[in-house]
């Protein structure tokens, strides 16, 4: 006897529940209608159609903030990105350079172990001097 | 003037479709349909009614074309809703076929997504301010739209404040809704603006026009005195200048450019610099 159905069975089945599930889809009965390809597109604002300024505006320095985004915003619609002039820096490379140079030294001691603390000795200005190479064993030369 | 006016009532009473092309820069009425360059072959003055239209592709020039404000698609053709002078401007990156639009004149404002304005906060209502735009709704203006404002942190913002933002949603089915940062969450100097100051009103058309890149108004008007400007689309200007009678003054020039010819404006410009 066997039990179950067979393989091709099951199939049958299967397509049989598909058409049955596809029939009962709804779908319109028109024929097909023809897109037409439509290459006009409809758009209600003027910032695509006139390049206008922005809105904030501040003449002979009333407003610093208000002028330096009027550079950045009008800058920005007629795309001279391209100049890309030079950043202006808060701090200066070298003073960059030197304060991280501090800072190596004073973060370093703060992990640095007792021992190691008595070699960030501190110079007349208060800079932290490099740390001194450590004092290995010698072996004795016989 | 006369002559335009001669040529368009022809052009109605036959109800023919004029070429696009050569009705730029002059006035059109609300009704009349143009023609987009590729389909006006064969549209002369001799031929009488119309002819159905060619919708293959080699009789397009270009791709898309924008219709502007002012302006509806119509089967193929542009339909003029509002009466002004028709404009186009060539795509400036080569694709697409331009944007055509009406330069209308008018004072009511209607919000459209994108524009910068200026609001008067009239009510305060839980989390949302109800803005005042000078359209036929008031915007919704959510506390969180600001820049660098959270749950516990809300912006200071009182009713009757002036607020300068722009638009997110505004079609004609929805209540309009506005926020003061830009997509990356930067205020880019839209938000509450500061005291003083006088707010006045101007035709939609004036505030483009000063808003255009070479606009000499402002280059004479930033010559005078130290002042702060903002525009709003729809029609709002706030000024602001270091006396009372300066703000005045400003005021008055911006709202009489309107109808100055540019050697009256001259005049003007010269009678204050003088005093």
């Amino acid at each position: 006897m066997q039990r179950g159905l067979d393989s091709e069975t099951k199939k049958q089945l299967e397509e049989e529940e598909k058409k049955i599930i596809s029939e009962e889809h709804w779908y319109l009965d028109l024929p097909e209608l023809k897109e037409k390809e439509s290459f006009i597109i409809e758009e209600q604002s003027f910032l695509l159609c006139e390049d206008l300024l922005y809105g904030r505006m501040s003449f002979r320095g009333f407003n610093p903030e208000v002028e330096k985004l009027m550079l950045q915003m009008n800058a920005k619609n007629k795309a001279e990105e391209v100049e890309e002039e030079t950043v202006e820096l808060d701090v200066s490379d070298e003073e960059m350079a030197r304060r991280y140079e501090t800072l190596v030294g004073t973060i370093g001691k703060k992990f640095a172990k007792k021992r190691d603390r008595a070699n960030y000795e501190e110079d007349e200005n208060g800079d932290i001097k490099p740390v001194k190479t450590k004092k290995m064993f010698l072996k004795p030369q016989d | 003037m006369a002559e335009a006016a001669a040529v368009v009532a022809e052009s109605l009473a036959g109800y023919r479709a004029r070429a696009a092309r050569a009705v730029l820069e002059q006035v059109v009425l609300p009704g009349e349909e143009l023609l987009l360059p590729g389909q006006e072959d064969g549209e002369g003055p001799g031929s009488a009614g119309e002819r159905p239209l060619r919708l293959n592709a080699g009789a397009r020039s270009g791709g898309r074309v924008v219709c502007g404000p002012g302006l509806r698609r119509c089967g193929d053709r542009l339909l003029v809703t509002k009466c002004g002078r028709l404009r186009h401007k060539e795509p400036g990156s080569g694709n697409g076929g331009g944007v055509y639009w009406v330069d209308s004149q008018q004072k009511r404002y209607v919000p459209v997504k994108g524009d910068h304005v200026i609001g008067i906060v009239t009510a305060k209502s839980g989390d949302i301010f109800k803005v005042d735009v000078g359209g036929s709704e008031p915007a919704s203006l959510s506390y969180l739209s600001f820049e660098g404002a959270t749950k516990r942190n809300r912006p200071n913002v009182q009713v009757g404040d002036l607020i300068y933002g722009q638009f997110v949603v505004a079609n004609k089915d929805m209540e309009p809704e506005m926020v003061c940062i830009d997509s990356c969450g930067r205020a880019n100097g839209m938000g509450v603006i500061g005291q003083d100051g006088l707010l006045f009103k101007v035709t939609l058309g004036l505030i483009r026009r000063l808003l255009a890149p070479d606009c000499e108004i402002l280059q004479e008007v930033g010559k005078l005195y130290p002042l702060e400007i903002v525009f709003g689309m729809n029609g709002r200007i706030w000024v602001k200048a270091k006396t009372i009678q300066q703000t005045l003054i400003l005021a008055n020039i911006l709202e009489a450019c309107e109808h100055m010819t540019a050697d009256q404006r001259k005049q003007i410009f010269s009678r204050l610099a003088e005093s």
